[in-house]
């Protein structure tokens, strides 16, 4: 159990970084997405991996999951969606002003003419 | 108390002026008078303490943890400090209104003068030596608002800004001086600090201490080689000029060497420090004065040479010398306030200072005149006048001095020559401006000033007399008591008195009259020469290239790091995460906590195999899903949608581990998640365009290939690490405590909105500010929709399907009591405001999406931003409310109420803090998301909905 989280959170981290050093704002806010995945499951695993013992105080229970990762993840959740809000408004006023979809300064001209709007 | 009171006098007085800041001149300076007045009222009763031997400490811890109590003393030398503030204080006040013109805003004025003036009391009344440095920066700071006043002027901004630097620059090295001190005596307390000078003499950190803290006083008493920042304030309005550069600002540094003096003095270090700045700066100022065309250029370079004869006094160090050196502090303060008055008056009514043109004036003001005589005479040292007394002490302290050295002949030299340069700049002041011929090409025509404005002058001429003819009637009660508090100890034997007999000191004064009368009559040449070669070399060229280069220097770091690419910048950001990570696996001690290795000793979490299995399965769908998304990103639509399923099974994932809340919450947020990416797409090229093939392309992917697997090994791996080690948590705490002292048996929202409630309430409140972000960002925004996808296929023939929409209305009341149970079980059962919320704003958004926004802002409220207001007043009012009940802010309480069908309800204070999260969650996603849908329009200009 602890390979397999620990594989999907390397994937994940792996895949949002790369997504993350690409050319166009929507790849980039994609891979923001990928890696808010992995550091969620990331700082949740820190918490230590428990199957059917959720941190519901119940007669009977066999233990519970550590609860205090769990409530740190959900507001990082919550907030997440609000960052990915954010950045892709961002890049639809940088396009809407720019006219390009480009996060670089430095890319050497304004975008492809065939995306262009009139 | 009262001590207390005394500074914030002046502080609630700049208040008070700055609340209604246009009214008439004379009202405000009245109201300074008035704040001044009462700081000296407050003072009062406190006044006879030091005369009889009394320190007045006064405490309230503040930080105690870091040794930071709000700690003020009062004893001669701090009362001394004080009177002199306030006193001069008062007449600036009185002055600075007939200086100034009906143009100026006289309000800003006064109240940072005020401002000012609280912040020299507070440096001379602290107990604390950290204490002392805030107050310390204070004045910096305010006196960067007082030398800008005009700020029309480039060279008031300039000067301002130099005298920030440089103090601001002597302050950072004065707190480390500070810090080192406190931490050596072992308290930042100057009761323990004034008592323990053996110790601090004889610590190995006593030179680095020493000199940051000289190097906070120097610059601040513009000593050699940091004087040239005193010139450049004259740019300020005399009134300031009077008060920084005779009483109070300058005169900070040479506070703090005689408050420090009992516990720094008496070292060879100090000695040649001390005594060689002052030294230095005592010629140089008075060599460069004598040539000074400006008249305040004149006066500055002569206050800087009478500083450095202060700082040399003190650098002597013996008890004798601080009492002159405290003496020719109050003398200086009294005729050089008069002089720059004088100085401001003949201003006012010539409209220039440039004595090249000011001349004769002794025709038209001969009261201002005489009274700048007798100013300018205590300054040169002439005997009846007050500066005298405190020379003639000075010149015997350098003959003592003397004697000590084998060369010591050469200080009383150095200082007669001084002293001669001191007589001919002064007499330059008189001769140059009152007689020498007639004006020239004069702005004004000159005359008395208004009765006023003479007043401060008259009063301050006066004393200047009367310390000069009678010393020991009029001075001598308070020089002793301040000579006590700068000594914390006997005063020595010391003779106010007009003559000594035939002592080498008073050669020294006449080898000065005489010689500086005769450097006077032959200056014309000298004249001559220094306007050939003056000006060349200045230590504010030094300050120029400094400050240049540093520029150069930050702009050059800020290229060299930020050429505008955020790839490049992410890619040095990764790296440099990079770099840390693995230094850490490095570093990791073999055989150390958890043993040595990547693999921990911790025994691997048991599953069954068929847990496992699934497990095993998920795993693989998830990965798969995710590495589709992410080689078919250049096909959006498609990346959108994988991405989708990766989220499910992230919260599929929560749900097997125990996670229910986050599951829900994951769900959710997926959703949305979605349906925002898909709106932005709607206005995105819906494929990643070709990009033309580039030169170094393959390289440039060869680098995010590396650091994307680098960065994913490092994260799995630091995952495996800490997973396979024991490890102690908060966790069972709050377990053990969510039902008694949270009243929930959900730990997990117990938590938030309990234990935690106050980072919720952050995390909540940058919800709402993305919100408010995002519609700030969509307002003036027009975008255009597409009716063609890349395809050439129309974008959806049928806007709102009719199945659709019916689903979606009759689903809305179901789901928004699926929203309200959860709200109200999440207390005790996986749910609460974060969940509810999502899943309201989900429901809302469908009947947007189905129905379209045209029929749904008809039977909704339009504007959200109240509701997201709601909801954080509502958490924040929460955690007030038992602020009110005297409890610690976001305390909760609960009860249990049995209410019909519902049955046993349990409801805590908490409930209504949830309700806020619920209000901003639902606020927030549909300010976003419904921002979004809005700002559209057709690529023909047609509005779609």
């Amino acid at each position: 159990m602890e390979a397999l989280i620990s594989v999907v959170i390397g994937v994940l981290t792996a895949l949002g970084v790369w997504l993350v050093l690409r050319e166009r704002t929507f790849p980039v806010v994609l891979g923001l997405t990928v890696l808010s995945y992995a550091v969620n499951l990331f700082l949740f695993a820190m918490g230590r991996l428990a199957l059917g013992q959720p941190p519901v105080i119940a007669n009977g229970a066999r233990g519970y999951a550590d609860p205090l990762p769990q409530a740190l993840v959900l507001t990082a959740i919550v907030i997440g969606f609000a960052m990915t809000a954010f950045v892709i408004v961002l890049a639809l006023k940088a396009r809407a002003e720019l006219r390009d979809d480009r996060v670089d300064a430095e890319a050497d001209g304004p975008g492809e003419p065939g995306e262009e709007q009139p | 108390m009262t001590l207390l009171l005394a500074i914030l006098a002046p502080f609630l007085g700049a208040v008070l002026i700055a609340w209604n800041r246009r009214r008439g001149r004379l009202r405000f300076a009245v109201k300074a008078g008035i704040a001044t007045l009462a700081a000296l009222a407050c003072l009062g009763p406190d006044i006879p303490g030091p005369f009889v031997g009394e320190t007045l400490v006064w405490r309230l811890p503040w930080v105690p943890s870091l040794g930071l109590d709000l700690a003020l003393r009062l004893d001669g030398l701090g009362l001394l400090f004080a009177l002199m503030i306030l006193g001069i204080g008062l007449l600036v006040i009185l002055y600075a209104r007939y200086y100034l013109s009906p143009q100026d805003d006289m309000g800003r004025f006064y109240a940072s003068l005020l401002f000012f003036m609280g912040a020299m009391l507070g440096v001379v009344l602290a107990e604390n030596v950290l204490l002392l440095l805030l107050f310390w920066e204070l004045t910096s700071l305010s006196s960067f608002l007082l030398i800008s006043f005009w700020q029309g002027r480039s060279d008031a901004r300039t000067g301002a800004r130099m005298a920030l630097t440089v103090t601001g620059a002597g302050g950072l090295a004065l707190l480390g001086g500070l810090l080192l001190l406190g931490h050596i005596a072992g308290s930042f307390e100057l009761s323990v600090i004034l008592t323990s000078g053996d110790a601090i003499r004889a610590h190995p950190w006593y030179l680095p201490t020493l000199v940051l803290i000289l190097l906070g006083a120097f610059t601040k008493s513009a000593q050699f080689p940091f004087h040239f920042w005193l010139p450049n304030a004259m740019a300020a309005p005399t009134p300031v000029s009077a008060y920084l550069h005779s009483a109070t600002m300058v005169k900070a540094g040479v506070f703090l060497l005689a408050r420090l003096f009992p516990a720094l003095s008496g070292t060879p270090e100090w000695s040649w420090l001390v005594g060689g700045a002052g030294l230095v700066t005592l010629l140089v100022g008075a060599f460069i004065a004598l040539f000074q065309h400006d008249l305040k250029g004149l006066l500055a370079y002569s206050t800087i040479s009478h500083l450095g004869l202060i700082t040399l006094l003190f650098g002597i160090g013996t008890p004798l010398a601080a009492v002159a050196g405290v003496f020719h502090i109050i003398n200086h303060a009294t005729f050089k306030a008069s002089l720059f008055m004088a100085a401001g008056i003949i201003d006012h009514e010539t409209g220039t200072r440039d004595m090249r043109r000011i001349n004769g004036l002794w025709r038209w003001m001969p009261y201002t005149g005489a009274l700048a005589m007798v100013a300018a005479a205590a300054m040169a040292g002439v005997p009846l006048f007050n500066g005298f007394l405190s020379k003639e002490m000075f010149f015997a302290e350098t003959v003592g001095a003397a004697s000590l050295t084998r060369h010591g002949w050469a200080l009383p030299a150095a200082v007669t020559l001084a002293g001669v340069f001191a007589v001919a700049y002064s007499l330059r002041f008189i001769h140059d401006v009152f007689f020498n011929g007639d004006p020239i090409d004069l702005p004004k025509t000159p005359h008395e000033p208004p009765h006023w404005m003479k007043v401060p002058v008259e009063v301050l001429v006066a004393v200047c007399l009367l310390v000069g003819v009678f010393p020991a009637l009029t001075v001598e009660p308070i020089l002793a008591v301040a000579a006590q508090g700068v000594l914390q100890g006997p005063v020595p034997p010391h003779d106010l008195a007009l003559w000594h007999g035939f002592s080498p000191a008073l050669w020294m004064s006449v080898i000065a009259l005489i010689g500086g009368v005769l450097l006077y009559t032959g200056r014309k040449p000298l004249f001559a020469l220094s306007s050939t070669w003056g000006g060349r070399w200045s230590a504010r060229a030094v300050y120029d290239v400094a400050l240049a280069t540093l520029f150069a220097l930050a702009r050059w770091v800020t290229r060299a790091l930020d050429s505008g690419s955020l790839r490049r910048m992410l890619a040095l950001f990764t790296s440099f995460a990079l770099v840390l990570g693995y230094g850490g696996f490095l570093v990791v001690p073999a055989g150390g906590a958890g043993g040595g290795g990547l693999t921990g000793p911790l025994r691997l979490f048991p599953a069954e195999p068929g847990d496992l299995a699934v497990a095993l399965a998920g795993t693989l769908i998830l990965l798969a899903a995710a590495f589709a998304a992410v080689v078919l990103h250049r096909r959006r639509l498609v990346a959108v949608i994988l991405l989708g399923a990766v989220g499910l099974l992230v919260a599929l994932a929560f749900v097997t581990l125990s996670a229910p809340d986050l599951a829900l919450t994951q769900l959710s947020v997926e959703v949305v998640t979605v349906i925002l990416l898909l709106l932005a797409l709607y206005f995105m090229p819906q494929q990643d365009p070709v990009e033309p093939v580039r030169r170094w392309g393959w390289l440039r992917r060869a680098r995010d290939l590396t650091l994307a697997g680098a960065a994913g090994l490092g994260v799995g791996g630091l995952a495996w690490g800490v997973l396979t080690r024991p490890f102690e948590s908060m966790g069972p705490y709050f377990i053990a405590n969510s039902v008694p002292k949270g009243g929930g048996a959900n730990v997990v929202n117990v938590i938030l909105v309990d234990f935690r409630g106050f980072d919720t309430l952050g995390e909540i409140t940058v919800l709402a500010l993305a919100a408010l972000g995002v519609s700030a960002m969509l307002s003036g925004l027009h975008l255009y929709g597409p009716r063609y996808d890349a395809a050439g296929r129309p974008w959806e023939p049928d806007p709102h399907p009719a199945i659709m929409a019916l689903l979606t209305r009759l689903l809305l009341p179901l789901a928004l009591t699926v929203a309200v149970f959860v709200l109200l079980r999440g207390h005790n059962l996986p749910g609460g405001g974060f969940i509810a919320g999502l899943i309201t704003a989900v429901a809302l958004i469908m009947q947007y999406l189905a129905n379209g926004v045209a029929w749904t802002r008809a039977r909704l409220p339009g504007d959200l931003n109240p509701v997201i207001a709601a909801g954080l007043l509502l958490a924040a009012g929460t955690g007030l409310a038992s602020v009110a009940l005297g409890y610690p802010f976001l305390s909760s309480t609960f009860g249990h109420w049995h209410l019909p069908v519902l049955g046993d309800l349990e409801l805590a204070s908490a409930m209504a803090f949830d309700l806020g999260v619920y209000l901003v969650v639902v606020g927030a996603t549909l300010v976003i998301l419904v921002g979004l849908g809005l700002v559209c329009t057709l690529d023909d200009g047609e509005d779609r909905r």
